[in-house]
């Protein structure tokens, strides 16, 4: 008991501190402004894959089309955050904000709901694929939607922007494959640190309670957890649809940190859903801080690689993905990993005893 | 009254019938076991008294109850908790989380307290961490509580199997082959520990087994079933003695 909440608060500090030190880089004026717009993407991205470790870590099932989740809670959020702009021009914008993530999040929980009823009764490969394919129809329909609002209420189309037949084409929200322009800039990376710590908070918490546990019943073994009572549907539906909520947030983010938003293959196709999986797996399956941090470190190492070997830095950054994956995860390197932890650990102790001597 | 009344139980999987107008009646606080060769239905007939899968023909009553047809879930909740012949634990979950999962029904907060960890969350779950503590000091576990079921040996699996049933706070104990894979020594642990649930927990207790020595040991009525096909039933002694039985499965 003390142990996890020990270690939850490890996690949170780690943010904690990472923010802290960052801030003091910017105020010192040690941070390029590649860097800095860096920033808010990696909050998205941790958060991305916190969320989506609750549905494969946890609850066990793969899903591949996180990336869908993502895409609804930015149109929605950035939707109403431009017709707030719009109609309620003296909206004070902390707290149109607040609403657009309320928003986002629901949005996509309720996606998460609606999907999650036909995917979840699949299990393994099956559920895999059909996600990615939920994932991409998501991400489709987006990019064809037309959708407006004048005095006669709310237009919306899946063919052009004539079919609207409005009066005014310049209330035109979200106009098909060039998307949504002008939504206001109110992502920054105080405001990413403090959804991370909120979606930690959430995850983490979860998992260590009653819920999270009848979660990982069923992911270890549903007929047993059906033995002694689990309700699964119920439990698979809650994991998937507050991942589903928390993808959201991440899109809402990402939604208010661009002026343009458009649902492009590039962010919100199943190549993204592929590489949140990839943090999950990297960091470990039910490792929340551990996919957190991968997150963070493959979206920096690229960068970072760029000043040093600009011409092979996607092979340098594979490999770099192949050997971390190894130390992680191979039997070989975690029995040495534990050794020498045994060994520090034992100096350490030595040390101690021979100074109180 | 008694505690488990089956009458006429059939089921069929394409062209076999598996388990053909099985009846029992078994008392309350009754230790019961089931025989028969491999094959015989035993198992299956466990799957339809849980409701993994569901009867084509006849009645199950629970203690007055008609708990035919019902989901696996809700016949748990009636009071049915079983063990599996296989041993289905929660393997990445601690010891003691996996009895926790068998209170799950029955001690309640919402997820929202879980999240928020409101002070009712803190109540319930050391309220949880003490009944779990309990059960899991009767089957002599208390040790291994923080260590993960994987990591058990395998009787310690057995009893851990046993320990997260009983925490479902059940009327009827479903035992599939319990002493499967188990050396004389902890056959012999094991009927003490069979014995001291049902007197400690007042337990009804039918159960599965080929170990011979265990079912003579411990059972005070027998089933002995042959091809889904009830072919003899009665007290232990009488059971094992009849000819038929001991042609159709002891041997002679």
């Amino acid at each position: 008991m003390k142990k996890t909440v020990r270690s939850n608060l490890i996690t949170m500090g780690l943010v904690v501190a990472a923010y802290i030190i960052v801030q003091i880089l910017i105020g010192t004026g040690n941070i390029s402004s590649l860097m800095k717009g860096l920033l808010v993407p990696l909050c998205i991205y941790a958060i991305l894959a916190v969320s989506l470790n609750l549905t494969v870590g946890i609850l066990g099932e793969l899903s591949l089309g996180h990336a869908g989740f993502m895409c609804i809670g930015a149109f929605s959020s950035a939707f109403f955050s431009k017709c707030m702009n719009m109609f309620v021009p003296g909206m004070p914008g902390g707290l149109r904000f607040f609403l657009a993530i309320l928003i986002g999040a629901a949005a996509a929980g309720i996606f998460g709901i609606l999907i999650g009823i036909p995917v979840l009764r699949l299990k393994g490969d099956y559920l895999a694929i059909v996600t990615l394919a939920f994932g991409e129809i998501i991400k489709n329909l987006i990019n064809i939607l037309y959708l407006g609002i004048d005095e006669n209420g709310v237009h919306f189309s899946f063919k052009s922007s004539l079919d609207l037949h409005m009066e005014d084409s310049d209330k035109i929200i979200i106009n098909g494959a060039m998307g949504i322009t002008g939504t206001p800039n109110n992502s920054n990376f105080t405001i990413g640190v403090i959804l991370l710590l909120i979606t930690l908070f959430i995850v983490l918490n979860l998992v260590h309670s009653r819920d999270g546990r009848a979660i990982m019943a069923i992911r270890d073994n549903t007929i047993a957890a059906e033995s002694v009572g689990i309700p699964v549907t119920k439990y698979k539906m809650m994991a998937f649809s507050i991942s589903a909520a928390l993808a959201g947030v991440a899109g809402v983010l990402y939604a208010h940190n661009l002026s343009t938003l458009t649902a492009l293959p590039k962010n919100f196709g199943y190549n993204m859903s592929i590489m949140i999986l990839v943090f999950v797996v990297l960091g470990g399956m039910g490792n929340i801080r551990g996919s957190m941090i991968a997150a963070v470190v493959l979206t920096l190492l690229p960068e970072l690689l760029r000043g040093v070997v600009s011409d092979y830095r996607m092979l340098i950054y594979a490999i770099i993905l192949i050997v971390m994956m190894l130390f992680n995860w191979a039997p070989a390197c975690i029995e040495w990993r534990k050794k020498i932890t045994a060994t520090v650990k034992s100096k350490l102790s030595k040390n101690k005893t021979a100074k109180e001597v | 009254m008694a505690m488990l009344e089956v009458k006429n139980l059939s089921i069929s999987f394409g062209g076999l019938r598996a388990v053909d107008d099985f009846h029992v009646t078994i008392e309350n606080g009754c230790l019961y076991g089931l025989i028969g060769p491999n094959g015989a239905g035993k198992t299956t007939v466990f799957n339809l008294l849980t409701g993994v899968y569901k009867p084509d023909e006849g009645i199950i009553t629970l203690d007055g109850t008609n708990i035919t047809g019902k989901k696996t879930i809700e016949i748990n909740r009636c009071g049915i908790a079983r063990t599996f012949q296989n041993i289905r634990l929660f393997k990445e979950l601690t010891v003691l989380e996996n009895v926790k999962v068998g209170l799950h029904n029955h001690n309640y907060y919402g997820t929202l307290t879980g999240i928020l960890r409101l002070p009712k969350y803190f109540r319930v779950e050391k309220q949880m961490n003490e009944e779990a503590m309990e059960l899991l000091k009767v089957f002599d576990l208390a040790d291994e509580a923080d260590i993960l079921a994987a990591n058990l040996p395998y009787g310690k699996q057995r009893k851990l199997e046993i320990a997260r049933a009983l925490a479902t706070k059940p009327k009827l104990l479903l035992l599939d082959e319990p002493a499967a894979g188990m050396n004389p020594n902890e056959t012999q642990e094991l009927m003490d520990t069979i014995r001291f649930v049902r007197k400690h927990f007042e337990m009804t207790i039918l159960l599965i087994e080929h170990d011979m020595k265990l079912v003579s040991g411990i059972c005070e009525e027998l089933t002995v079933l042959n091809f889904g096909r009830v072919l003899c039933q009665g007290k232990t002694s009488d059971v094992l003695n009849n000819p038929e039985v001991i042609k159709a499965y002891l041997g002679e």
